[in-house]
């Protein structure tokens, strides 16, 4: 069993994965393509869409660009990305708006917005223009999934306590509310999400000291 | 004339673009260390977001919008799935262009403004500005205020945000909030400040 698991380690794709799901995605450094999604993360699922939706894009924009990487001339790569991705984000879109209606109403322009985001076109650039196809398809997914895991962690703060739910269902008892137990209405509002980002920074800051 | 200016105090203060819409956040964290740039950087947005959000308002609606191109005797044809890609080259070549006039006409705006203009193609605000203007059907005098409003909006955030740092450099930050942390807080915090002009009607 252990030696399977040291294999397994020992792979160039784990390390990548790893890196990107941990000691490389501090809040502090993905956070930089966070902010344009924070407003989604008012309930569970719509920051469990969008983070699906942004793995999807980044994994396969780093997939294409890596398979293009050799043809595209350099001094017009930025449009080259840029058009790869856009093309990218239309689909997911699309199939959003094809097959979840009602979240794609409630993304409304965030997932166009996917476009502008510095994580997307930093792995494009950093990565994937000098990677062959399979890493770069890989470290793309892992950053997808390490950037969706502090939006949906940012989201279930805001829907329990904002809401008392998650995922929708009511989580907090009806016997607390009777006790006088209240919903915290700042945690649905904007500024309630940039103090809980501040917050998460804070308790990282002091696990990764310890 | 009330509507449009109810437009505008809602997208400077209670939709600010930045603390309400999280639009434009890289930006606004990586330059807000001093004032002077950050001023720079607002005066640009507020230009850029004042040409682009109008210019992309007639793109869409002689081009993409669902019979917009009636005129080409092509009623039933719906191209608005175009309308992200389209945005953004329309915002980039926009901003090259201003670039490259007001490096021709206007040295001393261009040595202001010059460097932060290709920053400005790929903030966020800007094409935030163009999609929300499609979603809440605006017309086009709305569309130029929104645009413009959005834009002073976001200087007024990065400005203040500015000017509170300058300040921060003298507080007693517990450790591990220092730097990132706290300014996500005072965001937080100014975010709350903004809200508060959402008791004012038109």
């Amino acid at each position: 069993m252990s030696t399977a698991i040291v294999k397994i380690t020992r792979t160039q794709t784990y390390r990548t994965v790893a890196d990107a799901l941990w000691q490389n995605n501090p809040i502090s450094k993905q956070v930089l393509g966070i902010c344009s999604s924070l407003a989604v993360t008012v309930q569970m699922n719509t920051a469990i869409v969008m983070a699906l939706a942004l793995t999807f894009v980044v994994a396969f924009s780093n997939l294409v660009i890596s398979l293009m990487r050799k043809i595209i001339p350099r001094n017009i790569r930025i449009i080259v990305e840029v058009a790869v991705i856009a093309t990218l984000v239309i689909i997911a879109d699309e199939v959003l708006k094809a097959f979840m209606f009602n979240i794609s109403k409630q993304l409304s322009v965030f997932v166009g917005l996917i476009i502008t985001n510095c994580i997307v076109m930093g792995r494009a650039e950093t990565c994937a223009m000098s990677n062959a196809p399979y890493p770069a398809f890989v470290d793309g997914l892992a950053n997808g999934i390490g950037y969706g895991s502090v939006l949906v962690g940012v989201s279930f703060f805001r829907e329990l306590l904002g809401a008392g739910k998650i995922l929708g269902f009511a989580v907090v008892p009806q016997a607390f509310y009777d006790m006088g137990y209240m919903n915290m209405g700042l945690m649905l509002l904007a500024p309630g999400a940039f103090i809980v980002i501040g917050l998460f920074v804070w308790l990282e800051h002091a696990l990764l000291k310890s | 004339m009330e509507n449009l200016i109810s437009i505008f105090v809602n997208s400077v203060f209670v939709g600010n673009i930045l603390l309400a819409y999280f639009l434009g956040m890289c930006s606004f964290l990586a330059v807000s260390k001093n004032l002077k740039t950050s001023l720079g950087l607002g005066i640009a947005v507020v230009f850029v977001l004042t040409i682009t959000t109008p210019a992309n308002w007639l793109i869409y609606r002689y081009l993409l919008a669902p019979g917009a191109l009636a005129w080409a005797g092509l009623p039933e044809v719906d191209l608005s799935f175009l309308k992200l890609i389209l945005f953004i080259a329309v915002i980039a070549g926009i901003v090259q262009m201003v670039e490259m006039v007001i490096d021709r006409y206007s040295q001393a705006l261009y040595n202001a403004l010059g460097v932060f203009l290709p920053l400005i193609t790929v903030n966020c605000a800007v094409l935030g500005a163009s999609l929300f203007m499609v979603e809440r059907q605006y017309t086009f005098q709305e569309t130029v205020v929104y645009g413009a409003g959005a834009g002073i909006g976001w200087m007024l955030a990065i400005v203040s945000m500015a000017t509170i740092k300058m300040k921060l450099r003298y507080a007693d930050v517990p450790e591990g909030l220092q730097g990132f942390g706290i300014n996500m807080i005072t965001t937080g915090l100014m975010a709350m400040a903004f809200m508060l002009f959402s008791g004012i009607t038109m």
